[in-house]
């Protein structure tokens, strides 16, 4: 049976109630907004690329439930610093771990280990990817996505 | 089966509720290791025994198709399938068993009203007045109808607590308004509308009345005659009975002028390639083959119910609203929405600092269900400025136990979330 304390750990009630990188974004590069229609989340979230193609800062807005508001605030963590291609790379490493798939290419996750208990609520996956769906939303130039 | 006219009610007074559970074969599962306590009953409720039995005996015995064969099978399942008709003509008090159309659902009997009432009535500038507390089914169906014939859909307002303003309501009612659709009971904040005054209303004005009955018919005695209303929806699902069934009554003169909602099979008198005419109601609104055991099936539950007693359903779900209401307001930071004055059936609620995502969640690691989400009432939530709510919603065969149960997981959650 899956474990509640799987799902809700410390680190992600920490992140619930003190979301890092949180509010707008001034001179962003890149945004876009994520809905979730099932639950009425949504999410916006800013980019700011440099000149060498590298995240200089990253930032998220919006309301949810602990698990996406949790996932927005770690993936605003992880990705820092990196280029697109590696905050790509990372959403299909979070993606493949969240779905219980195997990855396709070896990804570092880091502390984005701390939602792998999502796998185990299906109902959940929606709120643990919505950051990340808008994130790619984001590069892509797309300015809005839906989870479903 | 006849449908039994005694009501467990008038002898007994309470609800055997220990011995109606042992009805329902799914109450007695354990989920996650622990007890179910299924308080989700407004998404959906489950069956009796009756209705499973009722089901199985006519796919296994008596099923063929119907309207068609002049074999003895044929027979037998137009008779039960007609015989089911019958029963739901009784259960709404209808005047005539020709008023009562087979549909999927409350959505397809609302969608068949707008695009058939409502594709040959409507004309640009007139109105179809629904109220903000409307579950979509009961507002997509009219806008896409407004779309295609230039009508208008207008929106009477509710107050903070969930009560319709019904002098709003009576405000935007006028000259245009040809048809007004409501709620007998919200799915959302649990409110029981004043629908015979809302249909008075209507037909002051000369529209028309509509009632979603998908939570009302459940939960109260319905008696169409008594509303005054020109139709009424509910669902099979939502009254114990199985999916994909649901009923559409209409006053006999709308049905007979209103256009076919589908074309098919059993809904035509003759065709030919020059044209074809129809055949009179209800067979005109059933084209193709029908759930033919789901109506039987819904035989069975309304059997059931009207066995237990309507009023003596209603009474004992009174009793566990009113208990759930002391016992919430004992959780701190829970905040109940929907305090209307006149309530049945459910709560709604929501923590300002906890999503109803997160309680939901937790609570089915209690064995306990419930629905987390916006009930497909978007415009309610907006309303009330909250994503979702979370919504314990009740049943005859919940107990006071059930609550208790409830509350104990949400102060499992509190503690969960260190508030
Ligand atoms: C008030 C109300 N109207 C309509 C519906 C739609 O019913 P169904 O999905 O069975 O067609 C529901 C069900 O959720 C409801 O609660």
């Amino acid at each position: 049976m899956s474990d509640l304390r799987d799902l809700y750990q410390e680190v992600i009630f920490d992140h619930n109630r003190n979301p890092r990188n949180f509010g707008r974004l001034e001179g962003a590069t890149h945004r876009a907004e994520g809905f979730n229609p099932l639950c009425g989340d949504q999410l916006t979230l800013y980019l700011k690329v440099g000149e060498d193609g590298r995240i200089e800062d990253v930032a998220f807005e919006g309301k949810g439930c602990a698990i996406s508001t949790a996932s927005a605030s770690l993936l605003t963590e992880s990705v820092r610093g990196r280029t697109l291609e590696e905050a790509e790379r990372l959403f299909r490493g979070f993606h493949a771990m969240i779905m219980d798939e195997p990855a396709g290419e070896p990804v570092e996750l880091g502390k984005l280990e701390v939602l792998a208990g999502v796998k185990e609520f299906p109902a959940r996956v929606k709120c643990a990817t919505l950051a990340w769906h808008t994130l790619h939303a984001a590069i892509e130039g797309q300015e809005q996505v839906s989870t479903e | 089966m006849s449908a039994p006219e005694r009501s467990v009610a008038a002898t007994v007074g309470a609800l055997d509720v220990e011995r109606l559970r042992r009805d329902f074969p799914a109450l007695a599962q354990e989920v996650r290791g622990r007890p179910l306590v299924y308080l989700d009953n407004a998404a959906t409720a489950h069956k009796p025994r009756a209705v499973l039995e009722a089901v199985q005996h006519y796919y296994a015995r008596e099923y063929s198709n119907v309207h068609r064969g002049v074999h003895w099978l044929s027979e037998r399942a137009t008779e039960a399938y007609e015989g089911a008709r019958e029963k739901v003509r009784a259960f709404l008090n209808a005047p005539d068993r020709r008023e009562i159309v087979f549909v999927r659902g409350t959505t397809e009997a609302i969608n068949l009203v707008a695009a058939s009432w409502g594709g040959a009535n409507l004309r640009p500038g007139d109105e179809v007045l629904v109220t903000e507390m409307e579950h979509h089914s009961n507002i997509v169906p009219w806008q896409l109808v407004c779309e295609r014939t230039g009508a208008v859909l207008r929106v009477a307002p509710i107050d903070d607590d969930g009560n319709l303003l019904v002098e709003e309501f009576e405000r935007l009612c006028g000259e245009r308004t040809r048809i007004v659709a409501v709620t007998q009971l919200s799915n959302a904040l649990g409110t029981i509308n004043p629908v015979r005054r809302l249909v008075e209303i209507a037909h002051a004005h000369g529209a028309l009345a509509l009632v979603d009955g998908a939570q009302a018919a459940p939960h109260m005695p319905v008696d169409v005659q008594a509303l005054g209303c020109d139709f009424y929806a509910f669902s099979g699902h939502k009254l114990y009975g199985p999916t994909g069934i649901g009923v559409l009554w209409a006053r006999r003169e709308l049905l007979e002028a209103m256009p076919p909602y589908q074309g098919g099979g059993e809904m035509i008198r003759q065709v030919t390639f020059e044209g074809s005419t129809w055949a009179p109601p209800p067979a005109k609104f059933e084209a193709g083959t029908p759930h033919i055991v789901g109506a039987i099936g819904l035989g069975a539950a309304i059997d059931y119910v009207r066995g237990v007693g309507l009023e003596a359903i209603a009474r004992h779900e009174r009793e566990l609203l009113a208990y759930a209401d002391e016992a919430l307001a004992e959780v701190p930071g829970l905040r109940l929405i929907g305090r209307a004055r006149e309530r049945a059936g459910l709560v709604s609620f929501v923590f300002d600092d906890i999503h109803p995502h997160d309680v939901g969640t937790i609570l089915d690691h209690e064995g306990v269900a419930v629905r987390a989400g916006h009930h497909c009432a978007m415009p309610v939530m907006q309303r009330y400025g909250v994503p979702a709510t979370a919504r314990a919603s009740f049943a005859l065969y919940n107990t006071r136990e059930d609550i208790d149960a409830l509350v104990a997981a949400l102060h499992r959650v509190r503690s969960m979330f260190g508030r």
